[in-house]
């Protein structure tokens, strides 16, 4: 028991509601939740330094015991998600700080931002499949009104299109968890591992229907081919600071309830489940880099990016070994990370040139070099080259692939990387080379300076990522291995 | 009584798959609305009906129902209706700016 784990929930619903408050006062609003973001990242090292000292902390709410009650459990791979998102939280918020219109600011922008967050980070945190949901819609409908906000036409009609597929998969969502509950008689994660083990195997048939059923729920958030055709557009269409939130998190929690549910819920039948999750991974990482490659529009190339580099996460969990597991915790970090870096880069180069069509702008690395290269270390770090942290990710999935000889996948990914690779020297090719498009009027109107204060920590923190990567490959082989022996979460849950 | 719930079921799905694969906006939403209700339905169904038990705890009853799925159905249909409200004034927006409720013509890359 320790309220602790609560905090990252509680925070930033409370500020959120105390911010409604406050909605014509602009400098308020930016203080408390710029204060607020900061506290958070805090917060969730102070949580993960808990975690890795004392092991798994729980709280049972209300005080109900644990398979009656809803609990929050807060064990090493949570946390480690909720201090990347944190992360990711202060650099968009700092950036929306400079860059969206006070119109929209004043629309209640910062109280559906920090909504967002108490839905991501509920997410992260539950130990209950049906709270899981309740926390999937407090962030999606958050994500709902920062995509429409601003109310422009092709807004309007790209939301319609994301309202109406989220909440067809959070039909499902309930439908699934109605099944569950009539093979299982629980809900909690814990109970529910407990219960699923005791099933016997010529009985199980109706648990791996239910087990798919929840990765096409957990797919459709997730963004897995072929449930991922909602995604380019919906995260072209709105400001790029709400873009890069989006773009980080989101998919992230689809790819972590897989993850949690699959390692935990469903062991039951793991030949046959991890299979599946291993062909959709080698699906989703392909088709979505050739989206990428075809595209010539810097945003969306970035979008349809988020696609195959979801690929990669679930391609560690396919695989199913610790170092495999590691390493897609890894590579779901770097790329929060990376891709708002890039996401934030992004928005700055339209900025400056007002468009986000690659074929309209050139020569940018003579007007603006600091903005050329940070973009590059961005860029190379989600291709995978040393020493930025995407060499590392992609590193300790190769080496887990080939040592449980799934050499196929493994030359899939080796494959992406390579396109990956392309598309990025595409964009950098296209963007910051060539003679400049801008004339030195033009270039002197915009200041980006400020711009791209969210965007350094980004990449410093990639690179320590690369090089710090052993070390930090402990604490993730620490909360692999926390995943992979699912006796420790049952037994910190129900005390047994 | 079952039998019964889940042909219902099965029809509010197969009328909801219907609204959901016409062309005007407001079907669409109605679809998610029925789609809903079945879910809810279902969710009410599989947790097993029965009769004339209170949902007691700690009382020496012989039998009580398990309360627990109405619990989440409130939940849901508290949740459902936050969204279908929100659909509905989207949509009517996206009707208002686009002078439109074809989705047929809502279509089209991103950038206008």
């Amino acid at each position: 028991m320790n309220n602790l784990v609560l905090l990252p929930v509680l925070v930033p619903f409370i500020v959120g509601v105390i911010l409604i408050f406050f909605r014509n006062q602009l400098q308020v609003q930016r203080f408390v939740s710029g204060v607020t973001s900061f506290f958070l990242v805090f917060l969730s090292i102070y949580l993960i330094y808990n975690i890795y000292q004392d092991g798994i902390i729980t709280l049972e709410l209300g005080s109900w015991q644990a398979p009656y009650g809803i609990v929050l459990v807060g064990d090493l791979f949570a946390s480690i998600m909720i201090v990347f998102a944190s992360i990711v939280a202060v650099a968009c918020l700092f950036f929306a700080f400079q860059t969206l219109h006070p119109d929209r600011e004043k629309y209640y922008f910062y109280p559906f931002y920090f909504f967002l967050l108490t839905g991501v980070n509920g997410s992260f945190l539950t130990g209950d499949i049906f709270n899981l949901f309740v926390f999937f819609e407090v962030m999606l409908i958050s994500s709902f009104v920062l995509i429409v906000m601003g109310g422009k036409k092709y807004q309007l009609r790209e939301s319609f299109k994301y309202v109406v597929i989220s909440t067809f998969g959070s039909m499902f969502f309930i439908i699934a968890v109605a099944l569950l509950y009539s093979v299982t008689g629980t809900l909690n994660f814990a109970d529910l591992a407990d219960k699923i083990s005791q099933i016997p195997a010529e009985e199980s048939g109706i648990l791996t229907v239910i087990a798919i059923l929840f990765l096409i729920v957990f797919g459709l958030k997730g963004a897995l081919v072929p449930l991922h055709f909602w995604l380019p557009n919906s995260y072209f269409v709105p400001p790029t600071a709400v873009a890069a939130l989006l773009g980080g998190l989101l998919t992230k929690v689809g790819v972590y309830s897989i993850m949690r549910t699959y390692t935990l819920v469903f062991t039951h039948n793991q030949d046959f489940t991890l299979n599946i999750v291993l062909i959709l991974a080698g699906l989703t990482m392909f088709f979505g880099v050739l989206g990428a490659v075809s595209k010539f529009d810097f945003k969306r190339i970035l979008a349809i990016h988020i696609v195959s580099q979801v690929g990669y996460m679930i391609m560690g969990l396919g695989i199913g070994t610790s170092l495999a597991i590691a390493g897609s915790i890894y590579i779901i970090g770097h790329n929060m990370i990376v891709k708002t870096a890039l996401f934030l880069f992004c928005g700055t180069t339209e900025k400056v040139t007002g468009t986000t069509n690659l074929k309209k702008m050139s020569g940018l690395l003579k007007t603006h070099p600091y903005l050329g290269w940070l973009f590059f270390a961005a860029a190379i770090s989600l291709a995978g080259i040393p020493p930025m942290s995407g060499f590392f990710s992609k590193f300790a999935l190769v080496l887990a692939g080939l040592e449980e000889q799934r050499y196929f996948i493994v030359f899939v990914s080796l494959v992406v990387g390579l396109l990956t690779l392309f598309s990025m020297i595409k964009i950098f090719m296209y963007v910051f080379w060539g003679s400049p498009s801008l004339t030195p009027e033009e270039v002197k109107k915009t200041k980006i300076g400020k711009l791209l204060l969210p965007g350094i920590p980004l990449v410093i923190i990639s690179f320590l990522m690369g090089v710090l990567a052993e070390p930090l490959f402990i604490l993730l082989e620490a909360a692999a291995n926390q995943m992979l022996d699912p006796s420790i979460y049952i037994n910190s849950v129900l005390k047994e | 009584m079952e039998i019964l719930m889940i042909i219902t079921v099965g029809v509010l799905v197969s009328v909801s798959t219907y609204l959901l694969l016409t062309k005007s906006l407001l079907r669409v939403v109605l679809g998610i609305v029925l789609l809903s209700h079945a879910a809810h339905l279902l969710l009410l169904t599989m947790a097993g009906l029965k009769e004339g038990a209170p949902p007691l705890l700690g009382e020496p009853a012989e039998a009580y129902a398990d309360p627990l799925p109405q619990a989440l159905i409130l939940t849901a249909i508290v949740i459902g209706f936050g969204v279908t409200a929100f659909l509905l004034v989207l949509s009517y927006r996206t009707y208002k700016e686009h002078k439109t409720d074809d989705l047929d013509q809502l279509r089209g890359s991103a950038d206008e």
